[in-house]
């Protein structure tokens, strides 16, 4: 729900790498986004379009690696990916968890002219 | 032309990290308590701040920060309590983020102030993303949303230093199993303190404002309190 600052941030990231380095074009960008960070891809892209316009990223094609959900039991240590509401360990049963991985959400590299 | 890649590894909130850390640092300053209030819509955030100041404004000098999407009809009734608020407007939006609190201290007398409550926008998702610079996260759930809001808005519960479960009063007529709620966010959050409440008879309200007074006391006296700069576990 929060894209368009999410995206706001990925094109001023981009740029200034970009400018950083005297490039002409941003071609790709590649993002890592966790499943937990409730960002939508769709809307980014969306976003980016109108954001990037008359930007040396505009068309620039957005890649996106999305990180599973992945939780540690706190009382029996195993690692799981939850099915959707169930959040309890399937190990022991316990509900007592912490998430060790979904919450990434940035700009792993951009590919530029 | 040749294509280059060039390795970022930047967190995309990291400019908003940045600047809530700014934000605390300008809070510490003056030793205020600034706590971000998050809920759903109609949870009863501004029913919660209005009782709180209605019982703690003889002890401590308390001003208001309130997110909507639209209306200041929750800083009017802010207002007429006697304190200082301070509207946020996001037509659009979905959550405050450190730049607006930034704006916001801008405009405030820092050294007149005790405690800062920000009332975030109703939301269970979005705010819990963005660090606005507050030593302390409240997550207000209310008996009507049911007890398997800490499955469905996980990190909401993750990141909360207390958990009130408000509406208490209405527990003879819905089916809200407090146990099971109990079970989830400890499950999720073991340092969290639950504390059930009702902002309408004030049942159990008196441990909520013992919290905050200890807060604002520890603030005091130039304690450190556990910093809240960053939304995530770090990437």
């Amino acid at each position: 729900m929060h894209e368009l600052s999410i995206t706001q941030s990925i094109l001023s990231i981009a740029l200034g790498k970009a400018s950083e380095a005297q490039a002409s074009k941003v071609t790709k960008i590649n993002l890592i986004i966790g499943e937990l960070s409730g960002v939508v891809n769709e809307c980014v892209e969306f976003y980016f379009d109108l954001l990037s316009k008359d930007t040396i990223a505009a068309q620039a094609n957005l890649s996106f690696e999305r990180t599973p959900n992945k939780l540690r039991c706190r009382s029996c240590t195993t690692v799981f990916s939850p099915n959707n509401l169930d959040w309890a360990c399937p190990n022991c049963h316990e509900a007592k968890i912490e998430i060790i991985s979904g919450r990434e959400c940035y700009v792993d590299s951009i590919e530029v002219d | 032309m040749e294509v280059k890649v060039l390795t970022i590894l930047e967190d995309i909130l990291g400019a908003n990290a940045e600047k809530a850390r700014r934000n605390q640092g300008r809070l510490d300053k003056y030793n205020i308590l600034a706590v971000n209030v998050m809920s759903s819509p109609g949870a009863g955030k501004t029913s919660l701040i209005l009782q709180t100041i209605s019982r703690l404004k003889q002890k401590a000098r308390i001003t208001v920060i309130e997110g909507d999407v639209a209306s200041a009809i929750d800083a009017e009734n802010i207002k007429k309590q006697g304190v200082a608020v301070i509207q946020i407007n996001i037509p659009g939006g979905c959550h405050l983020d450190a730049n607006m609190i930034e704006n916001a201290l801008n405009n405030l007398p820092l050294g007149d102030i005790d405690l800062l409550l920000i009332e975030n926008v109703g939301n269970l998702i979005c705010p819990a993303e963005f660090a606005l610079g507050e030593h302390k996260r409240v997550m207000l759930s209310s008996l009507p949303e049911g007890d398997d809001k800490p499955y469905k808005y996980p990190l909401m519960f993750t990141e909360a230093d207390v958990v009130l479960i408000n509406k208490i009063d209405l527990l003879p007529y819905l089916e809200f199993n407090i146990p099971a709620f109990h079970k989830a966010v400890t499950g999720l959050n073991p340092k969290a303190k639950i504390l059930p409440v009702s902002c309408k008879t004030g049942e159990g309200l008196e441990d909520w404002f013992s919290w905050l007074l200890d807060g604002i006391g520890e603030m005091k006296k130039g304690g450190k309190l556990h910093i809240k700069t960053e939304a995530k576990n770090g990437t």
